[in-house]
């Protein structure tokens, strides 16, 4: 089956699985894993240039925003003001106009704030970026998300960095059906499975950072995230079979001796 | 330069003394930053990196120099 290309705001990408560049032990590391990855999108996060050491290496001059799509986020960012200056700053940089909005609202569990969520996303869509919208597995949230000019919509698996998996299949799988966004899950991915899990639901991708930049060897479990990531939209698209509670024989009982 | 000529700025938090009318393009190029890599807020205003020789720094203004970092 040919399947349909991943757009996101009219533009086309070849993965499915977006990497956050953050957590990694060195920018070589974090280079050679978003390479094995083959992702063509990653996050990034817009912080204060070191004053004081001016040769400090930066993350441009590693991953090179000519050949790989810089998704700017607004990490750290509690209110729409914050996040909004943020992504300015970050327009400024290199004329993003495609961005990650996260507004989160407690630092403990890092869940999303979504009405100063929402406030941001249309007050960004106003601005002209496109707004993929870190937000809750809230259908009713998604919606309202959408309506406000959301180009994607992304919700949690569980918390940021908790690598807990799906914890509510029932939720992603009704953002699924009520909408044609590109629907790509962010935050709480664990392992490899749990990404197939994501892409066996329906979703369009899957971003994924803390998962990858902290196993034990961040390479190969980029590797595994992409083969996932993979695998679990051809078992999506090849159409599973139905679950019975009993067992259906593999080998017919014609011709048994 | 006598110091006490000297201005207080504050960049990225630290202060810092400059010389009175110096502009802004001095200031990063004295930082030693890289234009096409960073984004620049004059209190904060979002300055056009192609304007910023035309400014010239105050008393008492406070600029911020942001860049790409990892994130998720």
């Amino acid at each position: 089956m040919i399947d349909k290309k991943f757009k996101i705001a009219n533009k086309i990408f070849k993965s499915r699985l977006i990497v956050g560049t953050g957590k990694y032990k060195s920018f070589s590391e974090c280079a050679k894993a978003i390479k094995t990855s083959g992702a063509d999108i990653v996050t990034v996060a817009v912080r204060r240039v070191n004053i004081s050491n001016k040769n400090k290496a930066r993350l441009m001059d590693y991953i090179d925003p000519k050949k790989i799509t810089y998704l700017p986020n607004t990490a750290g960012c509690f209110t729409a003001e914050d996040a909004i200056r943020t992504l300015r700053l970050a327009r400024e940089i290199g004329g993003w106009k495609l961005v990650k909005l996260e507004v989160l609202g407690d630092k403990r569990n890092l869940f999303p704030e979504m009405i100063e969520t929402l406030r941001s996303t249309e007050l960004l869509t106003k601005e002209g970026f496109k707004v993929m919208v870190y937000c809750n597995d809230d259908p009713l949230m998604a919606k309202r998300l959408e309506n406000a000019g959301a180009v994607a919509i992304m919700p949690l698996a569980a918390p940021i960095g908790s690598g807990l998996g799906i914890q509510n299949k029932v939720n992603i799988k009704i953002i699924r059906k009520q909408t044609k966004l590109p629907l790509i899950i962010d935050a709480g991915i664990g392992q490899a499975s749990d990404a197939s899990i994501a892409m066996e639901l329906g979703c369009d991708g899957v971003l994924i950072n803390t998962a990858i930049a902290k196993a034990n060897n961040p390479i190969q479990m980029a590797e595994a995230m992409k083969l996932a990531v993979i695998s679990g939209r051809k078992s999506f698209l090849s159409g599973r079979i139905n679950p019975k509670l009993f067992g259906s024989a593999s080998t017919t009982n014609k011709g048994i001796i | 330069m006598n110091i006490k000529n000297k201005i207080k700025i504050t960049v990225n938090g630290k202060q810092m003394q400059i010389i009175p009318k110096f502009s802004l393009k001095s200031l990063i190029t004295k930082l030693k930053m890289p234009l096409n890599k960073i984004a620049i807020e004059l209190n904060k205003k979002i300055i056009d990196k192609k304007r910023i020789s035309n400014i010239k720094l105050k008393k008492g203004d406070k600029i911020e120099i942001v860049h790409f970092i990892g994130g998720g």
